[in-house]
This record gives C-alpha cells, sequence and structure tokens, in this order.
C-alpha cells in the first residue's frame, strides 16, 4: 500500500470516528493540539486503525507519534 | 433497541437482572454452566415479548468472552450494557485459605469483570455511550468471616469501576457498583434459619433481601436516567451497612 493511500485511510477514521473536519487532517497535523485530540482519542484511533489495517500495534511504538504524519508512515512501516 | 449482557444470568441475582432488563432491551443471558436455566431465563423474556438468547460465557477465559459477544453482536448489536455479575465463593477462615482458592475467586470474580469490561468497551466508545453495572457485595465493603478472597475480588471491583468511570466519563460511559447484603439466593442457601434471624436482627428493613431488590437497581443504573450517576458504589442492604 501506498503511503498516501494510508493517508486516505488515515483521513477517513479521523473523519469517521472523531468527527474531525476533513480539511484539518494533513500530514503536518499535530494530534494533540492541532486536532483537539485527548489521550482517550489516542485509544480510539489506535484501535481504529488496528480494526482496519488488521494490525497490532504497541504502546512503544506510538510515543514517538505526535503528527498524522508520523501515525500514517507508522502504519505503513507495519502493512 | 440497547443489547444488555448479563453474566452468570441463568440464576438469583443475575437472572432477576435480565428478566427487569428484558422489559426494555435485547439481553444475553450469560451463563457458565446452567444452560437449561439460562435458557428458561431467555425464554421467560420472550414470552414477555421481549428478545433474548442465553450464551455461553466463562469469564476466566478471554476466548470464550470473545466468542459471547461475537453471538451477541450477531444476533443483536454491540453490547451497550453490561452487567458483571458472575461471581463464585470458595470460603475458608484466613488462616487456613488455600492461595488456589484465593487465586479461583480473584480470578472469576475480578480478573473476568476486567476481561469482559475491556472487551465491551470498545464499542461503547465507538457508540458513544454505555453502562457497567458491578455486582459486589457489602463483603467488599466490610469484610466477612471467612470471606477474604471473595471480599477482595468485592473491594477490587470499586477500584476497577472508578477509574472506568474517570477515564470514560466523556464518552458518556457510566460505571457502577452495587453491594448488595444478604440477599435470598443460591450463594446464601447454605444458611440456616437461626443465622437468618441473626442477619434480620441487623437489618433496618427485616427481612432478607430478594433478587428483584437487587435488578430493580441495576436496571435504573443502566436507563438513560442515571446519566449522571458514575463511579459510585450502592449498597443495596436492607440498612445492614448504615
Amino acid at each position: 500500500m501506498e503511503v498516501t493511500e494510508v493517508f486516505e485511510k488515515v483521513k477517513n477514521l479521523f473523519v469517521d470516528e472523531l468527527g474531525i473536519d476533513a480539511e484539518k487532517v494533513t500530514m503536518e497535523a499535530k494530534l494533540e493540539e492541532d486536532l483537539d485530540i485527548d489521550s482517550l482519542g489516542i485509544v480510539e484511533v489506535v484501535m481504529a486503525f488496528e480494526d482496519e489495517f488488521e494490525i497490532e500495534i504497541d504502546d512503544e511504538e506510538l510515543t514517538d507519534v505526535g503528527t498524522v504524519g508520523q501515525a500514517v508512515n507508522l502504519l505503513h512501516s507495519k502493512l | 433497541m440497547k443489547t444488555a449482557l448479563v453474566t452468570g444470568g441463568s440464576r438469583g441475582i443475575g437472572k432477576a437482572a435480565a428478566l427487569k432488563i428484558g422489559e426494555s432491551c435485547n439481553v444475553a443471558v450469560g451463563y457458565s454452566s446452567s444452560k437449561e436455566q439460562a435458557e428458561e431465563v431467555a425464554n421467560s423474556i420472550k414470552a414477555a415479548g421481549g428478545n433474548a438468547i442465553a450464551v455461553n460465557i466463562d469469564v476466566t477465559n478471554q476466548d470464550s468472552i470473545n466468542s459471547c459477544f461475537e453471538i451477541v453482536e450477531k444476533e443483536f448489536s454491540s453490547v451497550h450494557i453490561l452487567i458483571n455479575n458472575a461471581g463464585v465463593t470458595k470460603d475458608n477462615i484466613f488462616p487456613r485459605l488455600k492461595q488456589e482458592d484465593w487465586d479461583a475467586v480473584i480470578d472469576t470474580n475480578l480478573t473476568g469483570s476486567f476481561r469482559t469490561s475491556q472487551r465491551a468497551i470498545k464499542g461503547m466508545m465507538k457508540n458513544k455511550w454505555g453502562r457497567i453495572v458491578f455486582i459486589s457485595s457489602v463483603a467488599g465493603l466490610s469484610g466477612n468471616v471467612g470471606q477474604s478472597n471473595y471480599a477482595a475480588s468485592k473491594a477490587g471491583l470499586i477500584g476497577l469501576a472508578k477509574t472506568i468511570s474517570k477515564e470514560l466519563g466523556s464518552r458518556n460511559i457510566t460505571s457502577n457498583v452495587i453491594a448488595p447484603g444478604y440477599i435470598d439466593t443460591d450463594m446464601t442457601s447454605f444458611l440456616d434459619d437461626e443465622q437468618k434471624e441473626d442477619i434480620i436482627g441487623q437489618l433496618s428493613i427485616k427481612r432478607v433481601g430478594k433478587p428483584e431488590d437487587i435488578a430493580n437497581m441495576v436496571s435504573f443504573l443502566c436507563s438513560d436516567e442515571s446519566e449522571y450517576i458514575t463511579g459510585q458504589v450502592f449498597p443495596v442492604d436492607g440498612g445492614l451497612t448504615t
């Protein structure tokens, strides 16, 4: 799967699961500051990623994820 | 229509709770060994015009929990309401309590509720609505002779419920605990008449509790009306712990 394809899927999850405006979801967007996602929201996104991509994400892998782009790259690397 | 899962729903408090909730929700009557009794409960709900199924669930086994939830999701929907009622006792006076009896009671009563709640919470987060009710015991509040394992497991549920209430309140998920006193069920059937009289003497309401007394509280805590109540412990005990 291409990175752009992963990004589109990620964007849809943010929009569908968390009701975030689609135009706000860019590769550079910071999860907490720009998208107003709280810690529980991040958990929701991670669970949605796990279901959508049929993967398991360890908590340690998430420590460096602060932006949409970093999440996309993490997912891309696991596919 | 919302969907409720009651663990240990074939007998006693779980049965009364399932019947009561069945008046307004789809109900999955969870059982570990009493299949026929659970089916009778489901049939009673259906006979009264409700929707119900009996489902096997061993709360000590995550695979069993997962298949139970899959069956319920297929039959009805994701679980909106979880009643953590399944419980066991293995009583012995503390100096003689074997670790295997400690472990078994903690594994079913406390860890079992952790497993089912974690499985249920995912759907509740998606729905942005959920109700979890833990059936604890006055033994968890006050201790009880011969029940150090049971009391510890039931006290543990309180910490679990309160933490879930804080973590998930923002998603309209409430998590509350009911602490029944002496309720007339199989679990208290070993008491003789003299012991029962002794117990009644300690109560403000001069009778042993009925499973329905607990079921009414369960039903309220599962309703929309209770949306502002979370992280609390409600003794339903005829005044025993007053």
